[in-house]
């Protein structure tokens, strides 16, 4: 029953790197997964007995089957440019978090077992043994970083550091030192459909009394339809957007933009779950069980186009990966992107005309854009390039009257990460949550300072469920942070489609 | 792990949460709440009871517009929202509420 214990940095004047402290997260670790968790997913439920070897092999298979592994673990020269890029270094000081030498946890491995020189002079090229010790490195440390790929930005070889951590995480579930949060919700989205867990039932009482208050609030009947055939639009969003808040407002907002612009849209109980966390173990057989789940959706439903919501690592996978995932998609609107992010579909709109924001129904708030990372790092947006920078601020500012975006080294490609993605957004985690937080905190209070900005939107539910969690510990009020959607919907108009 | 309650042993996760729903009682949760620090008054009571009911019927927690929805009913429309509810239980209803009810932790990006 141990609270997590959390000690928030000082926000400081101006970023600075940071001191080194070393261990100082070397008491920093997640649940290990229990039996039951892994086993339900297909993982060894626990430690297995010649784990050295097992873990070994597995590196090998991965090296074989990702030529870009082992590129990665190459190709660096030590160089240092990523060290003081990583918001858990920035924010802990502990030097195993510079992306660098976290990844060498990996790498002396990797030498020891898949170099000439590392077989025959490990001393000399700083190869070592998989040893019980570094076998907890690597829980503590993989699990210390986000796989938010800042660094890589920084890299000059363009080293994608994610990568590195979804090997390790990988080759952890295979011997079985899973982590519970991650691989607890992937046996939920197997099972139910989502990651929160939320039946059939329960969802459809949900959305009911969503639309309750929708009337309430608006006297007008906007839909939350949920399994209807021979709709256009399959919606596809975390399952935090049905249950938490601030994420329920912008599944309004998808909700009152599909009335106000005529669409006939659905929810699939089948795919109630944009997430993937296959994505953040590094596992493509579990992403690709997790994702067929939409495909099958959406041809059960017979619906012409697939819309994602507001999640930033779902979208990644769908703009990247759903292709080779669960592609062809044949059978969908090719007028349309295929997938489209709802945030495009809704800039669509506003372009054609077809629906209408009053920019002052926002002006109690002034707003700046925190770029979640796979979306800023790892898709794009209305085929254009930058887009994925441009479309959501397009709307931010269709919606409101006050915008104000941070300071450039930390918003778009240079964005930090929340603190709390790939899998690390449990309660355990918590002190490194708010530690690694640091530097958006930094950002946001300079804007809090010069623009009196009292909102923070995104397009991303662990970024939301973070921020919620993490901005009391730096004095910030938890509800300024919410959705883009959320503003959109509470700026539109709804007109009379009902 | 595992809380001692009125001389049972009851198996808990991690986390502090009841692996057996059924082990649940008014006395447990009590136990719980103190453990949590939260001081259990009438209005904790009502939040804790619709979250057991809730989870009878559907097999997991209220969303949170459904929970600030039924206790605006039952406590009048100025408690109907999660700021009260942060009020009753700091950590966040759904977790620390859930808790104290003795349902599963919901899990996700929340």
């Amino acid at each position: 029953m141990a609270a997590a214990q959390v000690e928030a940095p000082p926000i400081r004047e101006y970023p600075v790197i940071p001191i080194l402290a070393h261990d100082a997260m070397a008491g920093s670790k997640p649940y290990v997964a229990s039996e039951k968790i892994n086993e339900a997913i297909g993982f060894p439920g626990q430690l297995v007995e010649n784990w050295q070897a097992r873990a070994v092999e597995k590196m090998g298979e991965l090296l074989g089957k990702y030529r870009s592994l082992r590129v990665f673990l190459d190709a660096c020269v030590h160089c240092g440019a990523c060290t003081d890029k990583c918001h858990y270094f920035l924010g802990t000081g502990d030097p195993k978090n510079m992306p660098v030498a976290r990844q060498e946890l990996v790498r002396k491995v990797y030498r020891r077992y898949f170099t000439f020189a590392g077989k025959w002079f490990p001393k000399l090229v700083g190869a070592e043994d998989l040893t019980e010790s570094v076998l907890e490195d690597w829980y503590k440390y993989f699990n210390q970083c986000s796989e938010c790929r800042r660094c890589s930005v920084y890299c000059p070889y363009g080293i994608d550091t994610a990568e590195i951590t979804m090997a390790a995480k990988e080759v952890m579930d295979s011997i079985g030192m899973g982590q519970k949060y991650t691989n607890e919700i992937i046996g939920k989205v197997h099972r139910l459909g989502n990651n929160l867990g939320l039946p059939g039932p329960a969802l459809a009482d949900t959305l009911e009394t969503l639309a309750e208050e929708v009337r309430e609030d608006t006297g007008v009947d906007v839909r939350f339809p949920l399994d209807e055939e021979g709709a256009e639009v399959l919606v596809v969003t975390p399952s935090a957007d049905f249950f938490a808040e601030p994420h329920v407002y912008s599944l309004i907002g998808y909700a009152k933009v599909f009335h106000a612009a005529g669409i006939r849209w659905t929810l699939s109980s089948r795919a109630s779950e944009a997430g993937n966390f296959g994505l953040f173990i590094g596992n493509y057989a579990q992403m690709k069980a997790i994702a067929a789940r939409v495909r099958e959706a959406a041809l059960e439903l017979g619906v012409k186009r697939i819309v994602v919501g507001e999640c930033g690592h779902a979208w990644r996978v769908a703009y990247s990966f759903w292709n080779t995932l669960i592609g062809p998609f044949d059978f969908l609107d090719s007028r349309y992107p295929v997938p489209q992010h709802i945030c495009e579909l809704t800039y669509d709109l506003l372009r054609r005309g077809a629906i209408t924001l009053d920019r002052e129904k926002n002006d109690h708030r002034v707003v700046t854009f925190h770029d979640s990372c796979n979306v800023a790092r790892g898709s794009g947006m209305g085929g254009m390039p930058r887009g994925q920078f441009i479309i959501p601020r397009e709307l931010i500012k269709a919606a409101c009257n006050h915008f104000h975006d941070m300071a450039p080294e930390t918003i778009h490609e240079h964005t930090f990460c929340c603190g709390g993605g790939g899998g690390l957004l449990t309660d355990e985690l918590l002190d490194l949550r708010v530690k690694g937080a640091l530097p958006r905190m930094e950002a946001l209070a300079r804007v809090v300072e010069e623009h009196g900005v009292n909102f923070m939107a995104t397009i991303c539910a662990i970024c939301k469920a973070q921020f919620s969690k993490v901005l009391p510990y730096y004095k910030f009020e938890m509800d300024m942070i919410g959705g883009v959607h959320q503003l959109v919907g509470d700026a539109i108009r709804l007109g009379r489609n009902d | 792990m595992s809380i001692e309650v009125g001389g049972r042993t009851l198996e808990t996760d991690e986390e502090g949460y009841l692996v057996n729903l059924s082990d649940w009682s008014e006395e447990v949760a009590n136990e719980i709440a103190k453990a949590e620090n939260v001081a259990m008054t009438e209005n904790h009571w009502e939040v804790v009871n619709f979250l057991r009911e809730y989870y009878n019927e559907y097999q997991i927690a209220p969303a949170v517009r459904v929970l600030t929805k039924a206790i605006g009913k039952k406590l009048g429309p100025e408690k109907g929202n999660s700021k009260y509810l942060y009020e009753l239980f700091p950590y966040g209803p759904a977790k620390q509420a859930c808790k104290i009810a003795g349902l599963p932790k919901p899990t996700g990006c929340v």
